[in-house]
């Protein structure tokens, strides 16, 4: 029989040996999917991709104007989402000590940051695609500026409230009114974590498929008309790899790989750039 | 000594103060706005398949476009079980990733761990569902599903949970991709939930010779219990509403059967497959009713997770 | 040292009290500040001096569920009135914090920001506003080759002193200090204090300091207070060398705080 020591220490290295097993599992599916990533997508990389537009079956093409749909619904998507999100976010953290506006927002905001995209998606189809009668780029993006607002909310009070309050009675010391002391002392302060805030926001929507399938769709052909259906990325490869065609699932592959390589650029690229901002202050 | 204030000046200065307040205001109000937005658009886009099925919406596995019939039991019991298979194997695996981050791991490391963890957090769903597709789920059935039906399949009462021809697809494969894609949610949670112990508390339990196992287990995991199951409710709420990892994997097959490797489907996987083919008020009602319905479930996981997660803090002393 | 007859009042408080929800921090405060002097409040910490100074140029608006009662007369007007204009106030009464708060903005810019919100002046005087602020701080010297760079990257000493100089560079007529070197080295603790002596001939200064020497070094008036109430207020070297009250000879003398 073992001791109870000896128990005890077999228990303990027992189980921290499954932690590092649980390490080491978590980090094979990232490496296993990064490496299919440019095992499949590297090969189906090629000029072509960045110049044509997404061909119909057996013929050449390329992925230039889900690439352009994507930039544009992206980037309006987070010009809408990106301002309501910070003044809300500002008046959570400097407005919300009293009355029970900001407690409630508070909550349904964090509520809203992990519901389901593709109700989102539902959501923009029944208030305006079935109004306007046709998908459109306008629907996609206002769709994206949905799940922008929440995540800038979010980031922007937590933001605000590490900044001292030290630094708001020293603006209000000077005689200078709320709205200065907010928008030129605290929120100057807190810009690189919003920043940061928002380019997670940007990372978040670059990828996402289902609340476009409802709004923006898809097209063929090029088009940078925000009134018509707009071609995208993430709808894209959706297509192209439920397709039989091997040609599509080429080019839906190297579409994975583009938009995975942005996306975790975009989020290494904002946490290096909040680290910057702790280690300054 | 003179002074060079701007009187006039002054006065002005309190309506930009009582814009800005109320420019913020309406920003903040508008988020619940949306929210109420959202459940109106649902039920009203509901209320045809409502008006024709009622309840019985719930419980019917009947899916049938042509003659018009629609329930919705089978995509509801394929959100759930697909959602609670991921659980079963997130939550352990996202406990040991956590205590690896915050007890056992070098210093140098817990940082690109911790971005690692983040960065599986950070892939598209519709990259899982690809990869899981074409890689994940052929080996699955090649090798890992013959082995389960010759050894699980064969047990009495849980046999024929495993039991099912080896095609790859299935809801158990859906489950296994959405556990990968929850794994890393769960644990950042559980990490940030861990470290709020304070570093007394487990000094203290360490200075009467506990090993680090009996800390994490009898003095942190009560501790921090609360944003445990918080965290856990948390990546719940992913789960049931994540839609591309599961669309490319489960099979998309409106019928309900026992085993997990017969393929099925589930509320998202329906709605992203079927919606734009949709013909007819009713179909689109039917749909947009499942949209509510999984919006429900959802925001009613999300509310208890987040009930949870501000308890923890309440007790911490924080404000967030 | 000074006869009281000479001095002019700045700020006469008349029974203050103030109130943190239900807990009332300041009991029937009655003092009354001379003009272009420095007036030190002293006393073991949460006796109530920074409340007190706080309410000068009422910080504690900022939080919820503060208030203040009784009458405080800016040269004989009441600046606790309702009608009285916040951000007017604290134009007029500058504030030094603890800590040097230096804002997220250029040297230049951390000066000019009090300036701008009332006063349109021409980049030109804008700069001698700048240079003379800094040069009354001690601190020209030091920082004019780099006016562009951000302030957060001075020294803690040389943080203070921007952030005296941001105070006067609006020209405010009182200029508070809550413990102004408690945060700082002996050195530049004593280029402060030369620079509060300096200060002095064209503002009123109250400043709060948990250090006694402090208080006698620099202070034509002293206040000694304990519990929410004044205990003590004379001439700094009567305060010093002849308490009339017990509580202040014994917190002098070092037998008590």
């Amino acid at each position: 029989m073992l001791t109870l020591y000896a128990r005890r220490r077999l228990i303990n290295i027992l189980s921290l040996g499954i932690s590092v097993l649980a390490m080491a599992f978590g980090l094979f599916w990232l490496g296993w999917i990064l490496f299919t990533l440019l095992q499949y997508g590297v090969p189906g990389l090629s000029l072509a991709v960045f110049t044509q537009i997404t061909p119909p079956p057996g013929s050449d093409g390329g992925l230039i104007n889900a690439i352009a749909g994507s930039l544009m619904m992206s980037a309006l998507g987070t010009m809408i989402g990106t301002p309501i999100g910070i003044l809300a976010g500002t008046y959570l953290a400097e407005f919300g000590q009293r009355g029970w506006l900001a407690p409630v927002t508070r909550f349904i905001n964090d509520v809203l940051l992990s519901a389901p995209s593709i109700v989102i998606g539902l959501f923009v189809y029944e208030m305006y695609v079935i109004r306007v009668k046709h998908f459109s780029g306008w629907a996609g993006a206002f769709a994206l500026s949905i799940l922008v607002i929440p995540i800038v909310i979010r980031t922007t009070e937590n933001m605000l409230r590490l900044v001292p309050n030290t630094l708001r009675e020293a603006a209000a010391a000077l005689g200078a009114p709320q709205w200065r002391i907010i928008s030129s002392i605290t929120l100057r302060a807190a810009r690189a974590g919003i920043l940061t805030g928002v380019l997670l926001a940007v990372a978040r929507i670059s990828g996402e498929t289902a609340p476009l399938l409802f709004t923006s769709l898809n097209n063929q052909f090029w088009s940078s008309d925000m009134n018509q259906p707009m071609a995208n990325l993430p709808v894209v490869i959706f297509q192209f790899a439920m397709s039989p065609y091997a040609d599509w699932q080429q080019l839906a592959w190297a579409g994975a790989l583009l938009i995975t390589f942005s996306v975790l650029t975009l989020n290494i690229v904002a946490r290096v750039l909040f680290r910057q901002q702790g280690s300054s202050h | 000594m003179p002074t060079f204030l701007h009187y006039a000046r002054l006065k002005l200065q309190n309506w930009p103060d009582i814009l800005f307040r109320v420019i913020t205001r309406i920003s903040a109000f508008s988020v619940l706005l949306l929210l109420a937005a959202i459940i109106v658009s649902l039920v009203i886009g509901s209320l045809p398949a409502i008006n024709a099925f009622g309840f019985n919406f719930l419980s019917s596995a009947e899916w049938n476009p042509v003659t018009e019939e629609f329930g919705a039991l089978v995509p509801i019991v394929g959100t759930l079980v697909t959602a609670g298979i991921a659980l079963l194997i997130a939550v352990p695996v996202s406990f040991g990733i956590a205590l690896f981050l915050t007890e056992l791991s070098p210093r140098w490391l817990r940082r690109p761990l911790g971005i690692a963890v983040e960065l599986l957090a950070g892939i598209p769903s519709i990259i899982y569902g690809m990869w899981g597709l074409f890689i994940f789920a052929p080996l699955f059935g090649d090798y890992i599903e013959p082995w389960v039906n010759d050894h699980i399949g064969t047990l009495p009462m849980i046999g024929a949970f495993f039991s099912g021809p080896p095609m790859g697809i299935g809801v158990l494969t859906a489950g296994i991709i959405l556990a990968i894609m929850v794994i890393p949610f769960i644990a950042s949670v559980m990490r940030d939930v861990f470290e709020v112990v304070p570093a007394l508390l487990k000094e203290s339990a360490y200075g009467l010779g506990a090993t680090t196992w009996e800390v994490m287990w009898n003095v942190v995991l009560p501790y921090t219990k609360i944003g445990v199951v918080g965290g856990i409710m948390l990546g719940l709420g992913r789960a049931l509403g994540e839609t591309m990892a599961v669309t490319f994997v489960i099979g998309n097959a409106h019928s309900l059967s026992k085993s997990l490797l017969m393929p099925g489907n589930s509320i998202s996987s329906a709605l992203a497959n079927e919606f734009n083919e949709a013909v007819g008020e009713l179909y689109t009602s039917a749909l947009i009713e499942l949209g509510l319905i999984l919006f429900f479930i959802t925001f009613v996981v999300l509310t208890l997770a987040r009930f949870m997660l501000y308890k923890l803090a309440k007790r911490e002393g924080k404000v967030t | 040292m000074i006869s009281e007859k000479d001095t002019i009042p700045k700020l006469v408080v008349r029974d203050l009290n103030f109130f943190y929800g239900n807990d009332r921090a300041l009991k029937d405060v009655n003092l009354t500040i001379p003009e272009k002097m420095v007036t030190a409040f002293i006393g073991p910490s949460g006796c109530g001096k920074s409340t007190l100074l706080r309410t000068f140029n009422r910080m504690y608006e900022l939080y919820p569920k503060q208030k203040a009662t009784g009458e405080i007369l800016l040269d004989g007007q009441n600046l606790l009135e309702k009608r009285q204009d916040l951000n007017t106030l604290r134009a007029k009464i500058g504030m030094v914090f603890q800590k040097p708060t230096p804002f997220p903005m250029s040297i230049y810019d951390n000066i000019t920001f009090g300036v701008k919100l009332y006063e349109n002046l021409n980049q030109h005087d804008m700069s001698e506003r700048v240079e003379w602020a800094l040069q009354k701080a001690a601190l020209w010297n030091e920082v004019k080759d780099k006016l562009k760079q951000s302030g957060t990257g001075l020294s803690g000493g040389q943080q203070q002193r921007l952030c005296i100089a941001r105070a006067i560079a609006v020209k405010p007529e009182v200029l508070l200090l809550d413990e102004p070197t408690s945060a700082l080295d002996p050195i530049s603790t004593a280029h402060i204090e030369r620079l509060i002596d300096e200060l002095k001939k064209e503002f009123t200064i109250v400043i709060v300091t948990h250090n006694m020497q402090q208080a006698a070094r620099i202070s034509d008036y002293t206040a000694y207070m304990y519990l929410g109430e004044l205990i003590e207020f004379g001439d700094t070297s009567a305060v010093f060398t002849n308490p009339k009250r017990k509580e202040t000879e014994d917190y002098i003398t070092g037998r008590f705080g």
